[in-house]
């Protein structure tokens, strides 16, 4: 590729190691922050946006379940939580910034988040889905049946706060990706470095083999309840932002259990226990029914029923999701990482 | 009271359906300790295929007869596509297979017998009878003896045939099992196929209530909490449960759910089998195995 790794040293802890990928890494991160000027404005809505807020999604279910090793199948409960708190934050209390009341929808996501985790402490394993589904199913009652979440609304239908940081309007297009952007950049290196702390190495021990985590030492039940709470905090301001930022406007159908399912795809198809994963997942769920589409306009042109092409989409996601757990449980991460070492070497070696 | 009665009665009779449904999780998780949540799939399935073929003018018993043999190769194909594959895999990487799973077959059924709602009628009549001073519904009544019927059946034949001795061989170790030569595959294969038929009936019973469309794949989400609370492995367990969960959900829904605006009854199983699992985690007949630390 750009450079070797040959004779040089490394320290392995360290973010982007080599120089060559820090520039690269740098000019990335420009052009991307630069994009607003020339992208269009179905690039931002309709692929952009989806991607980054649900990559966030799915590295909070990433960070319970890969990192965890606990399953979820409520995350989009949680997501509900963080998108409805930081609507009645926003509401409720005037003059509070919008970041400020993401964070604070996140947080009382966490909070949920910990309430339905605590049956983690007595159970594991496939059981675990009885409590999130529990978690599913009660958080979509309480917002659907509770009108005073909905600010009275009779279908629970809630509508952005104004999107605008400093007095800087963000509700373009471009507005909306910049703030996606910026949100899930922060969030992902707050989560890779726990993730290398001691910390985010006690979840991987608890995952690997719990008995010998309790032995060394590690505090089964707190961390446990912190991945259920970091978890649902990521999960909560990806709701929110899923509900602002990308759509606009959601009801609590709008977090049922197929969302669920979605985000737990995105962590499963990116590669479990992987950051980068969570949005090569998320890009992949995003852009696959968009290729579908595109294939069938240009081999049936149109002609088939939107009932048997979201029946196709479903064989073709169950397929892939069939496919990696058999041929590579690491998922897309793992496929890139093999890639970028054979370009490291090429062409001197296979 | 009549009326608590009938609602009690009311819950107790849409709980043997549940039971009927959990009985197919139970059979596949004794036999390949996996927690199959393409069940739900696999009822859809074979309720759409009964249908599409019968609306086509092939006498019922042979639209059963094709359906049956259409679900035991569906089982047979998923033993061997995907679960020989996953052998020594974790559970979770299992039960995210099944997930998998039931989208294929969801997808498959509806993309091949198409998405509209099928009325079923099995030529069982459905008129109200007085019981000992209590309004039913014969339907209800004949669909609870059926399910009863299949899943007493069926505990029969695993407590006093060869195969339920090896089915329960395998679901208690499974290497020592096939170390005094019981064909695992084999084993495998007959209780999916099993839990298939199993499936078909509970499609045929549930989708002549409700009309045979995607909402019958639910129906795996209504018998998850029966397991929890029937504890994963005991048929007993699963039909006393599938009786307590379908009638507390109907009383909760009727007593408490006046009381908070109704419509409990969609989490309110899941709460019965939270407090179970708190309080004794291998369920009312479980087997005490339940890993815990």
């Amino acid at each position: 590729m750009l450079y070797r790794h040959t004779g040089r040293v490394i320290e392995p802890s360290a973010l982007l190691p080599v120089r060559e990928e820090r520039v690269l890494a740098a000019l990335v991160l420009g052009l991307a922050f630069a994009l607003p000027l020339w992208g269009s404005d179905y690039l931002f809505s309709a692929i952009l946006v989806p991607v980054l807020v649900l990559g966030l999604a799915g590295l909070g279910q990433n960070l319970l379940t890969g990192y965890t090793g606990l399953l979820s199948v409520g995350s989009a409960a949680f997501m509900s939580v963080g998108a409805f708190a930081t609507y009645n934050f926003a509401l409720r209390v005037p003059g509070l910034p919008l970041l400020l009341s993401i964070a604070l929808g996140g947080l009382s996501a966490a909070l949920v988040g910990v309430l339905f985790g605590l049956p983690s402490l007595r159970i594991k394993g496939f059981y675990l889905i009885v409590s999130t589904l529990a978690a599913q199913f009660f958080v979509q009652w309480v917002f659907t049946r509770v009108s005073w979440f909905s600010n009275g609304s009779s279908s629970g239908v809630i509508s952005a706060p104004p999107l605008a940081i400093a007095g800087i309007d963000l509700s373009s297009p471009g507005g909306r990706y910049l703030l996606a952007l910026g949100i899930a950049l922060v969030l992902t290196l707050i989560a890779r470095n726990l993730v290398q702390s001691s910390f985010g190495r006690s979840l991987m021990a608890l995952r690997d083999m719990d008995t010998a985590a309790a032995v060394i030492g590690i505090p089964i039940v707190r961390n446990k309840l912190l991945a259920f709470a970091l978890s649902s905090f990521y999960l909560g301001v990806a709701g929110a932002l899923w509900a602002f930022v990308y759509l606009g406007t959601v009801e609590p159908h709008g977090f049922d259990l197929n969302r669920s399912f979605q985000v737990l795809f995105v962590a499963i198809i990116g590669g479990l226990g992987s950051i980068t994963g969570s949005f090569l997942g998320a890009a992949f769920v995003v852009l696959l029914p968009v290729a579908l589409d595109h294939l069938q306009a240009l081999l049936f042109e149109h002609t088939l029923s939107s009932g048997l092409l979201e029946n196709v989409q479903k064989i073709v996601f169950g397929v892939l999701i069939l496919l990696v757990l058999i041929r590579e449980p690491q998922g897309l991460a793992k496929l890139c990482s093999r890639l970028r070492t054979k370009l490291r070497s090429w062409p001197f070696a296979d | 009271m009549t009326f608590f009665l009938e609602v009690l009665v009311g819950g107790l009779l849409s709980g043997a359906m549940y039971s009927l449904v959990a009985l197919g999780f139970v059979l596949i998780y004794k036999a390949s300790g996996v927690f199959n949540f393409a069940q739900g799939a696999q009822v859809l399935f074979a309720a759409l295929t009964f249908v599409s073929v019968a609306e086509r003018g092939v006498p019922m018993w042979a639209a059963f007869v094709l359906t049956l043999a259409a679900m035991v190769s569906l089982a047979i194909a998923i033993e061997r596509v995907v679960l020989t594959r996953l052998v020594n895999r974790p559970p979770i990487t299992l039960f995210l297979a099944t997930l998998g799973l039931s989208f294929v077959i969801e997808g498959v059924a509806q993309s091949v017998w198409g998405t509209q709602v099928h009325g079923l009628e099995l030529g069982i009549p459905d008129r109200p009878v007085d019981v000992l001073g209590l309004s039913l519904s014969t339907f209800d009544l004949t669909a609870a003896g059926i399910a009863l019927a299949l899943v007493a059946g069926l505990a029969l034949v695993f407590r006093y045939t060869a195969f339920g001795l090896a089915l329960r061989g395998v679901a208690d170790d499974p290497l020592a099992a096939l170390s005094i030569g019981i064909d695992l595959d084999r084993v495998y294969s007959i209780a999916w196929s099993i839990a298939g038929a199993v499936g078909l009936v509970a499609g045929l019973l549930w989708g002549a209530r409700l009309g045979v469309q995607f909402s019958l794949s639910l129906v795996v989400l209504k018998s998850l909490p029966v397991l929890i609370v029937g504890g994963f492995t005991s048929i007993a367990g699963t039909i006393v449960a599938g009786l307590l969960v379908g009638a507390s959900e109907k009383l909760a829904e009727v007593y408490l759910g006046a009381l908070v605006g109704g419509g409990i009854e969609s989490f309110f199983p899941y709460v019965l089998a939270l407090l179970c699992l708190l309080v004794r985690p291998h369920g009312l007949f479980g087997e005490r195995r339940v890993e815990r630390i």
